[in-house]
């Protein structure tokens, strides 16, 4: 099976129903996205397939037909993406276990919504659960990112 | 334990001998609150054991040895550590040490006697200075309590100033330069022409070198870190996805394991068929555990999968199996033969019912709660040629390592745990359960690598969680103001639950039973608290701010019923009834920034709750409006007094996550079981807020005391009254039961 994961192209050898999270984390060594409830109720597991935040968790690997962006590929410590500059410009993180999944989510949200309302926001991040409560800094770094992208 | 302790001493004179060149420091000169004989016995064996900073020719590593679960506790030790031994914020290394007593937190035991945090008498302070005693003398290197900044705020001071004068003599035998024109800058010492010698360089000088007993610190108008806003220290590798949790640890020819134990706690597996798991795609093994199964595989979701085909016939539960039986256990014990406690008994309350015309009663309930941190339960464990190494988070490392001894038969000196940091605790990993049964998963495969993760459903349905509680309350007014307030509270102990299963005893009364309600600075002319012990029915344990997280709920909420009942304004009511000034500024905080009193406009409506906890009087002004669909939550004001904000950036958002903690969790969750099982699996039935919901979260911290106190938990316990109370003004439907929702809507 072909999986291609921030731009490396990969031969996996599972069953087509494991959950793509497991077969970048185990399988891969691909931790950032991480492994919250499995069920599509937290998104602590949201990676990207051709830019669109996806629960990894609820996407079977054999059901993947694109390409397959995890925070790691998003940016690095050296060049972050806007997003996670903002992110790391208003210090969101608590414990952090949910933010790669947060971060994610923000970059597909403003990828197809360069302007969001506060309601957009809303809409697009409620199904990212925090459980240390950052969900106020999260939508001021939202907004950030959002202004430093749309001024390119 | 003290064989574990003296072991662990060991251990970590081995490690720090092994780094080439490399020297440690540790605290030389700590002054007690209240001097204590024994600690001078001590001062000089701990002065080579209390090691905070560490040097070598790769430069210099501090010693954080509180867990970070997310609430900052490595930034901020490295900042004490850093602000006294001069070292650049960009350089800074923290590691969180090896488990030893030499690391016990002082403050973690000094609130456990029964004196409210208002209490500065001798008598008081010498308790919790004795509390101090204990801590050391039973190495109790705990992360909890909201104790890390307290505890740490002279000791890691001091520690880095002694390695800096140690530093700077090392300089001056080197150069026959005197001390006294040599300076510090960014982890180098300066001489008097500018030359820098790094403190790596220095390193093998400084190591022979005896380190002074007495250092001065800096004075607060020098800081450069302290009370500033900091770039946490785990903040870049959080947002780009290579900070390392535990579950994330990775080793060579390493495989993956869950379990299933009883989810009827404690109860017995009578039996088990595990065929369809043994021959599951991937499995390479399967593992009776304690109290259930474990699976060995090639990949998590493929033990999840094996895991989950196995049948079990479980034991019953050793408590009553659901919650009518169980809240019949709860309301059955306010009675004289379960009376916990009673250290609040002001004035008389039964004269003021006997006289009063009308007495007002009710009765409140709160449910068992999760803790259920985003990352479930996990360690990695390797078991070989004698030698256990395990990698998990953990609140408790030296009891951690005790059970892994005791499961493993192996001596402590050739057990190694490396801490990890972790997705949230909220008070689970004060437990060792998981830790044990990864070790025993790791004896199964001797010589290979386990990693061992809970799924969701496993996490949720074995946390020990916190208590349901009742209370029973009765009140009186008189001429528009609290006249008398007499609330009883029946819950089951958690700190004897949890002392239990870590070998400990706990002696006399129970503070978590009534923490939040008999402490709280009011001058009720007739106000009495009494705790009553429920006898033990689910196993519980410390949940974010502990007892005070219900308490704060079941004293404020009926407070304010009777302020209401008087005709008086509830913020003004509370604030004349309140005797401790710093608790009276922090609600003078909250009504000056919710513009109290102002109109809100129709369908709206404002409840303020005031708890003090864990030292820190806390004042919280929710806003919400009742709309066609059910209560929104618009907006929340908070002030604490914590005498210092040594980061006003993490305060804030410690703060603001505290809030949500207390209002999501009193919207929507409870656990509630049935046929002795949690009947809550997951987060689509325990959701706790979601963004689209969470209100904009005003902070302010004071700063008008001088003791210094952790904000990790205080902002939990009024969160969830002022909700209510703001329900009860907007629609003027009084709510005695968490969650709310069971009563009314949230949008
Ligand atoms: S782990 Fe995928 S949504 Fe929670
Ligand atoms: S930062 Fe901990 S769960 Fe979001």
């Amino acid at each position: 099976m072909k999986l291609t994961v921030n731009g490396n192209a990969h031969d996996l050898d599972v069953e087509p129903d494991m959950p793509l999270l497991w077969a970048l984390r185990d399988e891969l060594g691909i931790t950032g996205p991480k492994y919250g409830c499995g069920i599509a109720m937290c998104g602590a597991c949201t990676v990207h397939i051709d830019g669109v935040a996806v629960r990894s968790c609820s996407v079977q690997v054999g059901d993947v037909d694109g390409d397959v962006t995890t925070i790691e590929g998003l940016g690095t410590p050296d060049a972050m993406h806007a997003v996670q500059a903002a992110w790391f410009e208003h210090q969101v993180a608590q414990c952090g276990y949910c933010q790669s999944g947060q971060i994610m989510q923000a970059a597909s949200l403003l990828e197809e919504n360069p302007a969001p309302t506060d309601e957009d926001i809303d809409d697009a991040m409620s199904g990212n659960l925090c459980r240390c409560g950052t969900y106020p800094r999260i939508r001021a770094a939202v907004k950030t990112a959002a202004a430093k992208l749309s001024e390119g | 334990m003290s064989r574990i302790g003296s072991i662990a001493r060991r251990t970590f004179l081995i490690g720090s001998a092994a780094i080439a060149g490399g020297v440690a420091f540790g605290v030389y000169a700590y002054k007690q609150p209240v001097r204590n004989p024994l600690t001078d016995d001590l001062a000089e064996g701990e002065a080579a054991l209390t090691p905070y900073v560490h040097i070598d020719q790769t430069g210099v590593t501090l010693i954080t040895p509180r867990t970070d679960f997310g609430q900052g506790a490595y930034s901020v030790q490295a900042a004490l550590l850093a602000e006294e031994l001069d070292l650049a914020w960009e350089d800074i290394r923290v590691d969180p040490g090896p488990p030893s007593p030499a690391y016990y937190n002082g403050k973690v035991a000094a609130e456990g006697f029964p004196f409210p945090a208002t209490d500065t008498g001798f008598v008081a302070k010498n308790a919790r200075a004795f509390g101090d005693v204990v801590s050391k003398f039973m190495g109790l290197q705990i992360t909890g309590g909201s104790s890390t900044v307290p505890d740490a705020f002279e000791k890691l001071r001091v520690a880095g100033a002694t390695a800096r004068q140690v530093l700077l003599e090392a300089a001056a035998q080197v150069t026959g330069i005197a001390k006294e024109t040599l300076s510090t800058k960014d982890g180098s010492v300066v001489l008097p022409d500018g030359t820098m010698l790094s403190y790596s360089e220095l390193a093998p000088v400084a190591a022979g070198i005896q380190p002074p007993r007495e250092v001065a610190l800096k004075p607060e108008s020098e800081w450069r870190y302290l009370g500033k806003p900091m770039t946490r220290l785990d903040t870049l590798g959080k947002v780009t996805g290579t900070a390392q949790y535990g579950i994330d640890m990775t080793m060579p020819g390493m495989v993956y394991a869950t379990v299933r134990t009883n989810p009827r706690l404690g109860g017995d597996v009578n039996g088990f068929d595990a065929t369809a798991a043994e021959t599951a795609n991937g499995v390479l093994k399967v593992v009776p555990v304690t109290g259930g199964v474990g699976v060995i595989a090639n990949n998590t979701w493929r033990a999840f999968q094996a895991a989950e085909a196995i049948e079990f016939d479980w034991g019953p539960a050793p408590y009553p199996a659901d919650m009518e039986a169980m809240w019949e256990k709860v309301g059955t014990s306010f009675s004289k033969d379960r009376k916990d406690s009673r250290f609040k008994n002001d004035g008389d309350v039964e004269a003021a019912f006997e006289s009063a015309d009308t007495v007002l009663e009710a009765e409140y309930r709160i449910p068992y709660l999760a803790h259920a941190p985003l990352e479930p339960m996990n360690a990695v464990v390797q078991l070989k040629d004698g030698r256990l190494d395990i990698w998990t988070s953990t609140q408790i490392p030296i009891f951690a390592m005790a059970a892994a001894a005791e499961v493993s038969g192996l001596d402590a000196e050739n057990i190694h745990l490396h801490v990890q940091i972790s997705g949230g605790s909220f008070g689970r990993r004060l437990e060792d359960d998981f830790i044990r049964q990864a070790v025993e998963l790791a004896q199964a495969v001797e010589g290979v690598p386990i990693k061992m993760t809970w799924s969701r459903e496993e996490d949720m349905t074995h946390d020990f969680p916190r208590p349901m509680q009742m209370a029973r309350a009765r009140g009186v007014v008189k001429d528009g103001h609290v006249e008398a307030y007499d609330l009883g509270i029946a819950a089951p102990s958690v700190a004897s639950s949890q002392m239990g299963r870590l070998n400990q005893s706990l002696p006399g009364p129970d503070i978590a039973i009534i923490a939040g309600a008999w402490d709280q600075p009011f001058a009720i002319p007739n106000y009495r608290v009494t705790g009553y012990r429920v006898p033990p029915l689910v196993p519980v344990s410390s949940w974010r701010s502990v007892g005070a997280s219900g308490n704060g709920f079941l004293h404020d909420c009926f407070l304010d019923e009777l302020i209401h009942a008087a005709g008086a304004d509830p913020m003004e009511e509370r604030i004349r009834l309140c005797w401790h000034a710093p608790s009276r500024r922090v609600l003078e905080a909250v009504a000056e920034m919710s513009n109290w009193g102002n109109d809100l406009g129709p369908d709206r409506g404002r409840g303020v709750a005031f708890t003090l906890s864990f030292g820190v009087p806390t004042a919280e002004v929710v806003e919400v409006t009742n709309t066609p669909d059910g209560i929104r939550i618009n907006k929340v004001y908070v002030a604490a007094e914590v005498g210092k904000v040594l980061d006003p950036v993490n305060f804030e958002n410690q703060v603001q996550g505290g809030v949500v903690w207390g209002l999501g969790h009193a919207m929507n969750c409870e656990l509630t079981y049935d046929d002795g099982m949690p009947e809550q699996t997951n987060f689509h039935d325990f959701e706790g807020m979601r963004l689209y919901q969470c209100p904009e979260i005003e902070v302010r911290g004071l700063e008008t005391t001088d003791d210094i106190r952790g904000i990790g938990e205080p902002s939990v316990p009024p969160a969830a009254p002022a909700l209510a109370n703001a329900i009860f003004a907007a629609t003027g439907q009084r709510i005695r039961e968490l969650p709310l929702n069971k009563h009314i809507d949230f949008v």
